[in-house]
């Protein structure tokens, strides 16, 4: 159905330069995620791709055809805003069928799309109630069903979540995937939450001050990060990333090729604590968070580098002891100055997956 | 408020209070009321008379001497057309404003505002040599010439907050709904922004049928207006107190009970939004 | 497109306003500079700032201007302070709160000319009217307002007129009150007043604020209340800026020198309107 393409956009707001340069290609009905801090660009870069900001730069593809001038009703896209942007004023049924009708489709054509988007995503009994007579979720799955009515060649989400609370959340996430299954529809999803970009994304597209940082699936990201910001941005809690000075034993002991003023990235899954006097150096825990299932241990070393340690057995450890840490120095991923990653850490877990 | 509220006493206290320099302030419009309905003996009848028997006589008098009906059709027509007028002029400015924003947004709305804060009377001279020249004293075209222009910047302003408070997203969900320009306009913008122009069209009649400044120096005899009429009033021969009663609770009286629909709105639109 | 489009929108209202504005002004300008009477349109010519010598040098020009300024302050004190207690008044809820709240803004929505004769005749008429009752009530001779009090009686009819206005500022002000705050104040033993005083007062203030130059922006031209009542006088006692400047226009039908005069309250306006745009600008976003 869609094959949307990215050249070298660029936008600039006045003076102030966005977008610097997004080359991308999205195959259809893959489900992307654009993920990056707040600022990156990436509700810009989809804005773009909808139609509702000039592109100043570049050009923009849909299925063959470019659609780098074309307006937002000529695009064949639909967006589900992060307020839902439900028309208040029409009811349910009304909000889902406003395109079609604006497009002068038969009306019992438009009768049978809505109800069997309603349907999907439980609506039935809601079609004649007003945006102000439904919860947060209820609205959100208008807005959803409002996009699906009109089959587009692209599904763009805007942070949808965001607005609702966390219980609500996991569930409509879990719902989205869903969708995208049953549909195969080729989305394009913006969030600033690295969980979600993990578990919906087909792909993910890490954003940062308006350039692709990495692009890849969720499981590369996480363990081939192409540099500093991406690998600590993907992963909860984050990596480790010390300063070789921090912990000289990384390079004494470990013999790990740091380069000149580098740094050394750790996940807390491959720092081991050990009792005092084992593994490569020491430090003293902070702080024990133990969360049920895993337990995450806060130790800060000598040289003043702040770690976190995760393991999935209970411990007896608290703040202010002694501990030994032991580090799998085959999975340390070494970045440079300039935080471009200079060896990639090779983890048990990726070569259990081979 | 800081009171302790839930003492009987103390709401006593206040109520009575309230209501009693309420009453105090309100006097001279409830004996403007009264005195429509007494006949002119009782309207000056010492000591002053509370009850009487209500007549009717003073409303009909008022129209056959002074032709009541000629002004107050004057007072409708320049209030009504110079509030379309100003929603025509104001509506497509706001909404460029609120919606299309550009660094020079602010600038432009505050001098619009400005141009509100020069006092009339600065521009006597040059509009009534205007009229003169153009042969418009005395006609209604002039006086909603200048009412519409006079109230036009509170309007842009009034509904450029009003369009503000649309969230931008819903206009473009209809844009990606496949919705023209007029389409959006017409079918999502005007219903949501409905209120806002009615409130402010509203306050705009309100504020033309009141005015009197211009009233009294651009018309008299053919397009003169409920204001210039009882102004006419001010020293006649004769009885006419109740006659003057009756005349004025008929120009005041629709709007009063509108302004009571728009205090809100008054409080934005007068202060240019200063206080919300 | 997207350039164009916002721009033909805004252009007839600017387009319009800005016509206005320049317009008077320009003639304003021109004509404070040249002999013109309406009466004698022929006999004209550049004659400098002899209009404004003779504007400013009129035996009712410091009067005016006395009377303009006591008018303004007295109106804006009695509003300001009765609106304020009012506004406190009915604050906190109470029986019948909604209808006193409307019958206290309706004297705002009588046109100037009903309120002008409402209070000449019916109210401060020296021998029929409703104060004269009042008077004799108590044994005093009825005040003959009109005559021995004309700024006074402006001024009250004035006042009457924008109490209303001030009270529904400030009731609108002290509704976004946070109550917590003086909860807290209540706590930590402070007694009514006090909390009137630190938190309340304080508050109000930015909207007193506002009232007091709206005010001055409007009353500046009063004029409507003065025409249909004292006509000015007796001799100069009620006469302000406004319709002095009438007074050369339309009576003595001199242009020049009633151009210059509007100059002039251009000016007095324009100090009143810095400091309130300041202010509004500060909200606009």
């Amino acid at each position: 159905m869609a094959y949307l393409e990215l050249q070298g956009i660029h936008k600039h707001f006045g003076t102030v330069h966005t977008i610097r340069g997004i080359d991308l290609k999205i195959q259809q009905g893959e489900f992307v995620v654009f993920v990056g801090p707040s600022g990156c660009g990436k509700s810009t870069l989809l804005r773009l791709i909808a139609g509702l900001e000039v592109i100043t730069d570049g050009s923009l593809t849909l299925d063959g055809r470019d659609i780098t001038d074309a307006p937002s009703s000529k695009r064949d896209l639909a967006m589900v805003f992060q307020s839902y942007a439900l028309y208040p004023h029409m009811s349910v049924y009304d909000n889902m069928s406003f395109a079609l009708r604006l497009a002068k489709a038969d009306p019992a054509v438009i009768r049978e799309k809505v109800e069997r988007a309603a349907k999907i995503l439980n609506l039935t009994p809601y079609l004649q109630r007003t945006p102000k007579e439904l919860s947060g979720g209820q609205r959100q799955r208008v807005a959803i069903g409002r996009a699906i009515v009109r089959s587009p060649k692209v599904f763009l989400f805007d942070e949808p979540l965001s607005n609702l609370d966390a219980a609500l959340r996991g569930q409509t996430r879990v719902e989205i995937a869903r969708l995208h299954r049953e549909l195969g529809a080729t989305t394009i999803y913006v969030t600033h939450d690295q969980v979600e970009a993990m578990t919906l994304a087909d792909r993910v597209v890490v954003l940062r001050d308006g350039v692709i940082e990495q692009v890849g699936t969720p499981l590369e990201l996480y363990d081939r990060p192409a540099n500093q910001f991406v690998a600590q941005f993907i992963g909860t809690p984050q990596m480790n990333v010390v300063a070789a000075a921090q912990v000289p034993q990384l390079e004494d002991v470990c013999g790990l090729p740091v380069p000149a003023g580098g740094y050394v990235g750790l996940r807390p899954e491959n720092l081991t604590l050990t009792a005092v006097g084992q593994g490569q150096f020491s430090g003293k825990v902070e702080l024990v968070e133990a969360l049920g299932a895993e337990t995450l241990v806060y130790v800060s070393t000598e040289g003043g580098a702040q770690l976190v340690a995760r393991q999935s057995t209970r411990t007896s450890l608290q703040a202010g002891h002694t501990v030994g840490v032991a580090v799998d120095a085959d999975a340390a991923h070494l970045f440079d100055a300039q935080g471009r990653v200079t060896r990639t850490g090779a983890s048990a877990a990726l070569a259990g997956a081979a | 408020m800081a009171r302790p509220a839930k003492f009987p006493l103390a709401l006593v206290v206040r109520t009575v209070a309230a209501w009693a320099v309420t009453l105090l302030l309100f006097f001279p419009l409830g004996w403007l009321m009264l005195t429509a309905f007494k006949t002119e003996m009782q309207a000056i009848h010492v000591p002053p008379q509370f009850i009487f028997t209500p007549t009717l006589e003073n409303f009909r008098e008022v129209q056959v001497r002074s032709d009541y009906l000629l002004y107050a059709k004057n007072s409708v027509i320049t209030s009504v057309l110079s509030t379309l007028l100003g929603l025509l002029l104001a509506a497509p400015a706001a909404y460029s404003m609120a919606f299309f924003r550009s660094k020079r947004t602010r600038d432009i709305l505050m001098w619009m505002l400005s141009t509100k804060m020069m006092p009339a009377v600065g521009a006597l001279v040059p509009i009534y040599v205007l009229a003169q020249q153009a042969s418009l004293l005395d006609t209604q075209l002039a006086l909603i010439i200048v009412f519409t222009l006079s109230n036009l910047p509170i309007m842009v302003w009034m509904l450029y907050s009003h369009f503000k408070d649309i969230p931008p997203e819903i206009l473009e969900a209809a844009r990606m709904d496949g919705a023209t320009l007029w389409q959006e306009a017409r079918l999502v913008l005007l219903p949501l922004g409905m209120g806002g122009l009615a409130s402010t069209g509203l306050l705009c009649l309100v504020l033309s049928w009141n005015e009197a400044f211009w009233s009294l120096n651009l018309s008299s005899a053919k397009a003169g207006t409920l204001a210039t009429l009882i102004a006419s009033y001010s020293s006649p021969e004769g009885l006419f107190w109740a006659k003057l009663s009756a005349a004025s609770l008929l120009a005041i009286a629709p709007i009063v009970v509108f302004g009571w629909f728009s205090q809100k709105q008054l409080v934005q639109g007068l202060t240019f939004g200063a206080v919300k | 497109m997207n350039r164009f489009l916002p721009r033909a929108l805004m252009a007839p209202a600017v387009a319009t306003l800005f016509l206005w504005m320049i317009v008077p002004l320009v003639m304003t300008l021109y004509f404070s500079v040249i002999r013109y009477n309406l009466m004698q349109p022929e006999q004209t010519g550049f004659i400098g700032l002899e209009n404004f010598e003779y504007f400013v040098t009129d035996p009712s020009f410091g009067a005016a201007v006395g009377n303009t300024l006591l008018l303004l302050g007295s109106v804006i004190v009695i509003t300001v302070g009765l609106g304020t207690g009012l506004a406190l008044l009915i604050d906190a809820p109470f029986p019948g709160r909604g209808i006193v709240r409307l019958l206290l803004i309706s004297p705002f929505f009588v046109m100037p000319t009903v309120n002008a004769l409402l209070w000449k005749h019916m109210m401060m008429n020296p021998i029929y009217g409703v104060l004269a009752q009042v008077w004799k009530f108590f044994g005093a001779t009825p005040v003959d307002w009109l005559t021995d009090f004309p700024l006074g009686s402006v001024i009250i009819m004035v006042a009457w007129q924008w109490l209303p206005f001030a009270t529904l500022i400030l009731m609108t002000a002290l509704q976004s009150l946070n109550r917590e705050q003086l909860e807290a104040a209540r706590m930590d033993g402070a007694t009514y007043l006090q909390q009137l005083r630190y938190m309340v007062l304080p508050h109000l203030a930015r909207s007193m604020a506002v009232v007091v130059m709206i005010e001055m922006i409007f009353l500046l031209s009063v004029f409507a209340e003065i025409y249909t009542t004292t006509g000015g006088g007796p001799g100069d006692a009620s006469t302000n800026v406004a319709f002095l400047i009438f007074k050369q226009a339309l009576l003595n039908f001199d242009a020049g020198v009633a151009s210059a005069g509007a100059l002039f309250a251009v000016l007095l306006a324009n100090v009143a309107a810095v400091f309130l745009i300041r202010l509004i600008g500060k909200n606009l976003d």
